[in-house]
């Protein structure tokens, strides 16, 4: 990657809560929405010094709970405004009514969310059933390997949402407590260049227009609800190319262009593991560790879940021999994790494809470590030489 | 306040327009035709699922002449209090022109006094400028007359029904007036549309105050009381003369009648007899529930117009 940018980035020391709330103050939306939840909190926490120290000329709506937070914002939206909030885990499920109606109205919400385990039994540390729970609403849904991508995924968010061929509301993730709590030396745009790179919103509408009244969440019967869902599918799929385009000015104006996907040391590996967010990062050791054994081994991170990148990763993995899936939650479907069912599921019409395995791991915020990690490498090699495939849904680091 | 006529014939028309599919003598249309009408000012409305939504929004018709927003059911305050937000917002950092908007959030009893009430006592507390408007039925009318917490006790209805052993719903109906006053809010309001000119006033008084106002409304839902189309208008008059409905609001906190009927204060009897829903309270060997709301309505009227006597003398 050449770094030919002229712009002065700040280098600052930031957690994943921080540097969010900050993506926030730079956007300086219009209204943010918001209700606490950790490891969330902190997000709406640092916005409300924001806004009462005057940084930002936001209206913040201090709601009574993340329904009502979701509520605000698809009325803010609808109104032609700029509207955020941030939630985690019960919050995103308790929004959960709300967020296919955001989407079906196209209004264009971006939204830090912190990954959380869904009760029960309660918890509050990382694993991704709070996000996969949500997968199929319509949302877009960015995950975060480290504080920088979150950082400059939420800037992109605002620019992937509100894009004319796109119009739909997106999340980003970040690991909770593993990144939303973690500090890291991060680089931050100058306020008027991130301001100039999320540029001004024009929504397509307003109930505030008055000269032009319109009705917005009509009732949609059997004669209309089909053609009004095909332009949002329609929209999620466009989001594909937007989201590369967006990376890709990103990359070329500060030095750290994004896809769909990244891939690390896949070139001319046999075997790889797929995941999602932190896991990626410890991943790259690992590979970097294997490679210097001389193992062809490495990394499909997986950027965008929603929308499914299905033909990047059919492209990416087919010629593999064998590859591990990991998943930070169960699906409960009785067959692994939802990663690892619509990879299989992208790769079924290929002409090559690799045999692919399943590990589930980290549920409730349980460590993944290198040796894990290594072991999986090894027993895909395994795989790869002839070996019996096995298992094909295992559970990683857990007492059985 | 403007009168029936200068409200019919306004030049830029009606607000609230028919063509809707709402049933014959269903209660909610002359709520909004006659709220909308008093409101002078640009607005835009919020309405939660419910009867009024979908009969007066199915695509691709719409009776709301002025900007409306549908989100869900539970959630029309908190909607609205999202696009009074962004109005406020959008004005301050120049994006929009003042044109001194103003906003209406509205629900059903289902949506209100059950499903919607913590939204609305968020939305309340925040003092955000809205007028809620409860068109309370008394019941899920929408779904098929279940009970909700405003359905009058030993009312019938298709989860509380009258039975062998029991003689409908259980339990008294929920204040949700009182319940708003308990926010702090400045401005709340019990009326009707079959008294067209204490509606208005109500919504033209509350309009003039910027902030958090509530006004919960009795609605005649013909398919649900099982009453006569045509008795729309009559049927909440008498549940305001039997003061089972009294007419009053609530400014800053202090309580005032609207109306007192005086000596023509009718036994709720007069008003239940003609609804279906409570024909099994006139049956013989039911004397004692019918004697039990009327103790219930007058112990009630009588802690209402004490408590107006109470703040009448106040200065």
């Amino acid at each position: 990657m050449t770094v030919s940018t002229e712009i002065k980035q700040l280098v600052v020391a930031k957690t994943g809560n921080e540097a969010m709330a900050e993506a926030m103050r730079q956007i300086n939306p219009d209204v943010v929405a918001a209700y606490p939840i950790t490891p969330a909190t902190e997000i709406a926490q640092i916005f409300s010094s924001f806004v009462s120290d005057g940084l930002v000329n936001t209206e913040m709506v201090t709601v009574e709970s993340e329904h009502s937070a979701m509520s605000a914002c698809v009325g803010s939206a609808a109104a032609g405004a700029r509207a955020m909030t941030a939630t985690a885990a019960q919050g995103l499920m308790l929004m959960a009514e709300i967020l296919p109606i955001a989407a079906a109205l196209r209004l264009p919400i971006v939204m830090p969310e912190v990954n959380r385990t869904i009760s029960g039994p309660i918890n509050i540390h990382c694993d991704h059933s709070d996000t996969m729970f949500c997968r199929d609403s319509g949302w877009i849904q960015i995950f975060s390997e480290n504080t920088q991508e979150a950082y400059d995924n939420v800037l992109q968010a605002i620019r992937i949402a509100e894009h004319a061929r796109v119009r739909l509301p997106a999340l980003v993730t970040t690991d909770g407590f593993i990144i939303s709590h973690a500090m890291e030396t991060i680089k931050i745009l100058p306020d008027e260049e991130a301001s100039a790179f999320v540029g001004a919103y024009r929504a397509n509408y307003s109930v505030l227009d008055n000269a032009n009244p319109i009705t917005v969440g009509s009732i949609d019967l059997q004669n209309y609800y089909f053609e009004h869902r095909l332009p949002m599918i329609n929209a999620l799929n466009e989001a594909k190319a937007v989201i590369k385009q967006v990376g890709r000015e990103f990359g070329e104006k500060y030095g750290r262009a994004y896809d769909l996907l990244e891939k690390y040391k896949l070139e001319d590996a046999e075997v790889a593991i797929v995941c999602l967010g932190s896991t990626a990062g410890t991943t790259k050791d690992v590979v970097d560790t294997l490679r210097a054994r001389g193992q062809k081994i490495g990394l499909l991170k997986i950027r965008v879940f929603r929308p499914f990148p299905v033909e990047d990763i059919a492209a990416a993995l087919g010629g593999l021999k064998a590859v591990a899936v990991l998943d930070r939650s169960d699906a409960l479907s009785g067959y692994g994790g939802p990663v690892f069912t619509e990879v299989c599921s992208a790769l079924f019409n290929s002409a090559a494809r690799p045999k692919v395995i399943n590990y589930v791991y980290g549920l409730g915020g349980r460590d993944i470590d290198l040796h894990m990690l290594e072991a999986v490498f090894m027993r895909l090699l395994k795989i790869k030489d002839g070996g019996d495939l096995g298992q094909i849904v295992d559970y990683l680091g857990v007492r059985k | 306040m403007a009168t029936l006529k200068e409200l019919a014939t306004q030049p830029a028309g009606e607000k609230f327009v028919g063509g809707h599919t709402s049933c014959a003598g269903c209660g909610y249309p002359n709520i909004f035709r006659l709220a909308l009408a008093a409101v002078k000012d640009p607005v835009v409305v919020v309405g939660a699922t419910g009867c009024c939504e979908v009969n007066t929004s199915i695509f691709p018709y719409t009776s709301w002449k002025v900007p409306f927003l549908h989100n869900a059911f539970e959630n029309s305050a908190a909607t609205c209090s999202g696009v009074e937000a962004a109005y406020y917002s959008l004005l301050k950092s120049g994006k929009i022109q003042e044109n001194n908007t103003r906003f209406i959030a509205f629900g059903g009893d289902g949506g209100t006094y059950d499903i919607g009430l913590q939204s609305l006592s968020g939305a309340m507390e925040r003092g955000h400028d809205m007028l809620y408007i409860c068109y309370d039925n008394g019941a899920y009318m929408n779904t098929g007359i279940q009970r909700s917490g405003a359905t009058p006790r030993y009312a019938n209805t298709t989860t509380a029904p009258v039975g062998k052993v029991k003689p409908g719903k259980m339990q008294k109906k929920k204040d949700l007036a009182k319940i708003m006053v308990g926010h702090n809010v400045p401005y709340v309001a019990q009326t009707i549309a079959g008294n067209a000119q204490d509606l208005v006033k109500k919504v033209e008084k509350a309009m003039s105050i910027r902030g958090p106002k509530f006004l919960v409304v009795l609605a005649t839902c013909p398919l649900g009381w099982q009453t006569k189309t045509q008795d729309t208008v009559k049927l909440t008059r008498l549940a305001v003369d039997a003061c089972f409905w009294p007419l009053y609001e609530v400014e800053n906190g202090k309580y005032k009648l609207s109306y007192d009927p005086k000596d023509k204060k009718i036994p709720v009897a007069d008003w239940l007899k003609l609804q279906g829903r409570f024909k099994h309270l006139f049956k013989p060997g039911n004397e004692q529930l019918l004697a039990e709301v009327q103790a219930e309505v007058d112990k009630d009227w009588a802690d209402l117009k004490a408590l107006c006597e109470f703040h009448s003398k106040q200065v």
